[in-house]
């Protein structure tokens, strides 16, 4: 059994961030991640950020990444990086395992930052499962970090942020946009964003759902339809859009199997993303010790994960007798760039979302 | 279907190298996954579903669905998204569950 002061589990953004944190506080971190790279979905993130400059606005996603990842080494003395390898548990006497190079070890730390992401959500209609639909995400992997294009056509399915991003950069990368659908009778992503498409040529239909996807072994069309006003389709308005890739994009949810299986209380709490862990201000859960940060404590921006990264891993350190020199103006000044990331009427529902887990 | 120019990203591909997928020998490039390979080739069915024999193609592309399960030197329900190609790998279709041992 490995003994260690902080288990990060998660390399994405706010895991990034909490071991950067849970270093500087002087604890001896150890940062775990499936993939090869570090950095999680911001490596294929070619946009521009918002937000303020303290969470690298108008840096591009995968810069970001570089420069966690420089942060990072700076604290390598108290950092200890496991890439290639996959958390199998999380048990109620705060025990991890792992399976790294093929070998089952076992690590027992004093405090744990749960940052394991989101996971794409599905959409239910006929044939939904031909090769050819694809998460949004899964798109934007396959091209913007292999170069490989998904296909010829694509049809998005869902007009929020990630929809409205990806089929730009679908552009970038030379590949045709049918349409851009969403059931909603509203753009959810910024109008910005919408607008820089719409002007490209693409159609957003909104109060538009997709009816079934036709195909034999891939997709080869897709009928979609309108939908009234109390969100049912409407006979006789059904289109057969000519697609190769369909392009699910209706959002994501918390990646919280590990914090069930360690019995973590959670809730249903739609604004976040489904079912999602009860957690008090310092990103605690209702299991002593296990912290949350970024998408599995609530589905946000990347901005948001690496505050929330810096947050938990600095109070995770503070729990187990590693506090910060400057651990009250750090994490005043956390707690304001997470309020000002929230404010205003986009954050709405975010706000109202968190209101729901927080007490335990 | 490779991306040839693009504006903001250069993607400096790893060497060249050969790969089996159901005996065809296809090329790849180091550094890049399995099911990015078989894409890039234009394979987009990996596996047939346990009950009904449905296609399946990758979803998440991430390692999070196991949609992408295929058979990698005899082992089975391999996630080819986030397995890296190498040569001389022999990738086969997974039928159903696939054998454990
Ligand atoms: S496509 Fe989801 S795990 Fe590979």
């Amino acid at each position: 059994m490995k003994h260690v002061d902080i288990a990060v589990i998660g390399g994405g953004p706010a895991g990034l961030c909490a071991a950067i944190s849970g270093a500087s506080s002087g604890a001896k971190v150890l940062l775990m991640d499936r993939s090869e790279k570090l950095g999680g979905q911001l490596i294929k993130q070619t946009h521009m950020f918002f937000g303020s400059e303290k969470q690298y606005a108008s840096v591009r996603g995968f810069d970001i990444a570089d420069i966690l990842l420089d942060k990072l080494n700076e604290y390598k003395d108290n950092i200890e990086i496991m890439n290639n390898t996959n958390v199998l548990g999380l048990y109620e006497d705060g025990v991890i395992t792992i399976e790294r190079n093929e070998k089952y070890e076992k690590i027992k730390p004093k405090s744990i930052v749960v940052a394991t992401g989101a996971s794409e959500k599905v959409l239910a209609f006929p044939n939904n499962d031909l090769p050819g639909i694809y998460g949004a995400g899964a798109v934007q992997t396959l091209m913007n970090v292999y170069g490989v294009k998904p296909g010829k056509r694509v049809l998005m399915v869902g007009a929020g942020n990630i929809g409205l991003i990806v089929s730009y950069q679908l552009m970038q990368a030379g590949v045709e946009i049918a349409a851009i659908i969403d059931a909603s009778p509203t753009i959810g992503g910024y109008l910005v964003h919408a607008s820089k498409i719409r002007r490209m040529g693409v159609p957003i239909l909104t109060s538009h759902t997709v009816k079934e996807a036709i195909g034999r072994d891939c997709l080869e069309s897709a009928v979609i339809w309108k939908l009234d006003e109390n969100w049912n389709p409407i006979d006789g308005t059904e289109q057969e859009i000519e697609t190769d890739v369909m392009c699910i994009s209706v959002g994501l949810s918390p990646l919280s199997e590990l914090l069930q299986q360690a019995e973590c209380k959670m809730k249903y709490i739609p604004e976040l993303g489904g079912q999602t862990v009860l957690r008090n201000e310092n990103y605690e859960t209702s299991v002593e010790g296990i912290y949350v940060a970024g998408d599995v404590s609530g589905v946000e921006e990347a901005s948001s994960a690496m505050v929330e990264g810096y947050l938990a891993g600095l109070c995770a350190a503070q729990k187990i007798g590693f506090k910060h020199k400057n651990y009250n103006e750090l994490k005043e000044d956390y707690i304001k760039q997470l309020e000002s990331l929230r404010s205003g009427p986009i954050g709405h529902h975010i706000r109202s979302g968190i209101e729901k887990v927080m007490g335990v | 279907m490779r991306i040839q120019n693009h504006p903001i990203l250069n993607f400096e591909k790893g060497e060249e190298i050969k790969f089996y997928f159901d005996g065809k020998q296809i090329s790849a490039f180091k550094g890049e996954t399995i099911a990015a390979a078989l894409h890039a080739a234009g394979v987009k069915v990996l596996g047939k579903s346990l009950f009904k024999h449905r296609p399946r193609g990758f979803y998440c592309a991430i390692g999070n669905c196991s949609a992408c399960s295929m058979v990698v030197n005899g082992e089975a329900n391999v996630r080819t998204c986030v397995t890296m190609v190498q040569e001389g790998m022999i990738v086969e279709t997974q039928k159903g569950k696939g054998e454990i041992l």
